[in-house]
């Protein structure tokens, strides 16, 4: 029992930290520039395909630092050259275009690569377990990938709070036209927010690729996580998604362990379920549990977790 | 207005009366049950400003009541939508409740979860949803209506065609009663809505109840149509393209969403029987709309003649240097001729898209 526990607290703990990688550029680019940014599992996507194809050529290494860069500078062009044009129509139009950039960023990787899954080879420095605990391996690249998380985490802090660029980046957040007097290119800083944010999409791609495989559909499975992850934790904050994170990767990663059917919960409950219901496992629900506290976070506080104050009526 | 009602009409009635062909009449209740679903849409999208993610979940779970309604309580056919349609509405006072709390980015997103949620669920259930074989009707076996039983496609078409034009009138009647004119405004200044007395959230649930109402009928017609209703029909991608006719047809006039319903059905079908690079297509088309002609295809034709011809001419040249890389990309060559032919093409696109502009 307590092996199980320690081995799913730590597995939780490593998706929690791969989900924040993803979120925390998400929440960046909505916290600064208010675009709720559907593309965003998409650039992930797109970080494992270049990371896969820089790492044939290469090495694994060398993707990691380059992928994260030739992505980011899409995400820069991205944002130059169409989402600007579109911006002072408001907040719809940028979901809009942000979703079609989806479709055609899903659909061109479908073009270069494929339809068929691609493996993601993991290098031999960070093959194989790193320590036994209670009796069960816990791999080396797991290790890693929450360092690298934690490492990016602390890094993304120490810049926003104590940096001059980071200054400017949370001033033009709240006062963009007092920025531009003192003579900062608020465009610009927007254009670096929202090319920071792909590139650390696409350094969660790179990672996260050997987990699973590279698949087209691995944008659509990721999306709506991401989204559940930044509504739970609160829009557009860092800490929140944090937090939302960590406790949707150790739900699931709990979920899928478990044993208890949905009848037993509820007729602890002191509920009655359907007989169509009653005889689901939680580990049949999974998949549902993240949509679920969705919902129960909406209702019971609908701002999320750590949420400011409602930009919407 | 009347001329596009009566062009639908037209345009649903003539061709099966002129050519009898059964993939011909399967086209045209496709488009039919899209042009239900979009115009319902954009009572959200374009009437309320509400951007939705999960508007196949109401037109899916309309058609798997209407489905369980149909084999244990012989409901006839022909008020099989209203069936759907009913049962829809009721879904939506329950997601409403939660989702229509807030607006812009957090009702998408909510819609979104609630989408994903319902799709997970459908999956986990097959004693209620028939979970990977979906549930199946057989359209013939209810009480015949007028000596018509609906076995043959021909009149299972007529139904579809008769309850999309009906649907579309009524939609159009309600956007010009007060209440639409409640969800303007709180499309465009809720803060004011709610000053003089129309609480903004009250106002989206009612308008989304009346657009999950529209979308059970559509779902229904679809249902009608292939006599099945799957996890497809709440998923994602059902959902996606209803957003997609509305946005690519115009979300600010009434007939957009037809013309986009029209363009979609036709790129889903009829391009792809010749491309397997139509969602490419697509997306770029979706993606031009947004960022060069927000009023969409339907609104293209207020502009005046000359940038017209421009934009078309520019549209062209584009169209040509997308299509010819891609295309080779897909089919495996990599030679410079297609970039030859591709490049210039996209210059020339771009010289005359900013003559458009200087034009304006």
């Amino acid at each position: 029992m307590l092996q199980w526990f320690c081995v799913s607290l730590l597995n939780g703990v490593s998706v929690g930290l791969l989900l924040f990688m993803l979120s925390a550029g998400l929440t960046l680019i909505f916290s600064m520039l208010g675009v709720l940014n559907f593309a965003h599992a998409s650039f992930y996507m797109l970080g494992a395909y270049v990371g896969q194809a820089l790492a044939a050529y290469g090495g694994f290494w060398f993707a990691l630092i380059c992928a994260p860069l030739i992505v980011g500078v899409a995400g820069a062009l991205f944002e130059r050259l169409l989402l600007r044009r579109v911006h002072a129509r408001g907040a719809l139009a940028d979901m809009l275009l942000t979703f079609g950039a989806a479709i055609v960023i899903g659909e061109g990787v479908k073009l270069v690569w494929g339809f068929g899954p691609l493996p993601a080879a993991v290098p031999r420095v960070l093959d194989g377990p790193l320590f036994m605990l209670y009796g069960a391996s816990f791999a080396r690249y797991r290790v890693f990938m929450m360092t690298v998380a934690v490492v990016m985490l602390g890094a993304l802090w120490l810049v926003l709070r104590t940096s001059k660029t980071g200054l400017i980046v949370r001033a033009a957040l709240t006062h963009p036209a007092t920025v531009e007097t003192l003579g900062h290119d608020v465009p610009r800083v927007f254009t670096m927010v929202f090319a920071a944010g792909t590139a650390l999409a696409a350094l969660a791609g790179v990672i996260g690729a050997p987990l699973a495989v590279i698949e087209p559909a691995m944008a659509d499975a990721m999306g709506p996580i991401v989204f559940v992850v930044v509504v739970i934790g609160g829009l557009g904050s860092l800490g929140g998604a944090l937090v939302a994170s960590l406790l949707i990767g150790c739900v699931q990663t709990f979920a899928v362990g478990a044993s208890a059917t949905a009848g037993g919960i509820a007729a602890s409950l002191g509920v009655t379920l359907p007989p169509a219901w009653s005889a689901l496992t939680v580990a049949q629900l999974a998949p549902v549990l993240p949509y679920l506290l969705l919902v129960a976070m909406l209702a019971a506080r609908p701002r999320g977790l750590f949420g400011e104050r409602t930009r919407d009526a | 207005m009347l001329k596009v009602f009566i062009a639908l009409i037209v345009a649903l009635a003539l061709p099966p009366l002129v050519v009898d062909q059964s993939w011909l009449l399967a086209y045209l209740a496709q488009t039919a049950t899209l042009i239900v679903l979009a115009l319902s849409y954009n009572l959200l999208l374009g009437e309320t400003g509400l951007l939705s993610f999960g508007h196949a979940v109401y037109s899916g779970l309309g058609a798997f009541a209407a489905a369980h309604a149909f084999a244990r309580f012989g409901v006839p056919l022909p008020l099989l939508p209203m069936i759907g349609g009913c049962a829809a509405m009721l879904v939506a006072v329950v997601f409403g409740a939660i989702s229509t709390q807030r607006a812009g980015t957090s009702f998408a997103m909510i819609t979104l979860g609630l989408s994903e949620l319902v799709a997970a669920c459908v999956w986990l259930v097959p004693g209620w949803f028939g979970g990977e074989g979906g549930v199946t009707i057989d359209r013939a076996s209810g009480p015949s209506f007028f000596a018509m039983t609906f076995g043959p496609p021909r009149e299972a078409y007529a139904l579809i065609a008769c309850w999309c034009v009906i649907s579309a009138v009524a939609m159009f009647a309600f956007s010009r009663t007060p209440m639409c004119r409640l969800a303007n405004a709180v499309r465009d200044n809720p803060a004011r809505a709610a000053a003089i007395g129309f609480a903004p959230a009250r106002v989206r649930l009612h308008v989304l109840i009346v657009s999950a109402f529209f979308a059970g009928i559509a779902g229904v017609l679809a249902l009608i149509n292939v006599e099945l209703v799957s996890s497809e029909s709440v998923g994602l991608a059902r959902s996606t393209s209803a957003l997609v006719a509305t946005v690519i047809g115009g979300a600010g006039t009434f007939a957009g969403p037809i013309v986009g319903a029209v363009l979609l059905t036709f790129f889903s079908v009829g391009l792809a029987s010749v491309s397997t690079a139509w969602p490419m297509y697509l997306g770029l088309l979706f993606m031009w709309v947004v960022v060069a002609a927000p009023e969409g295809v339907a609104g293209l034709v207020r502009r005046d003649a000359r940038s017209l011809c421009i934009g078309m001419l520019s549209a062209i040249a584009w169209g040509v240097a997308v299509v010819v890389p891609v295309e080779a990309l897909y089919a495996g060559r990599t030679d410079a001729r297609a970039w030859f032919i591709a490049l210039p093409c996209a210059l020339l696109g771009l010289w005359l898209a900013r003559r458009t502009r200087t034009a304006r």
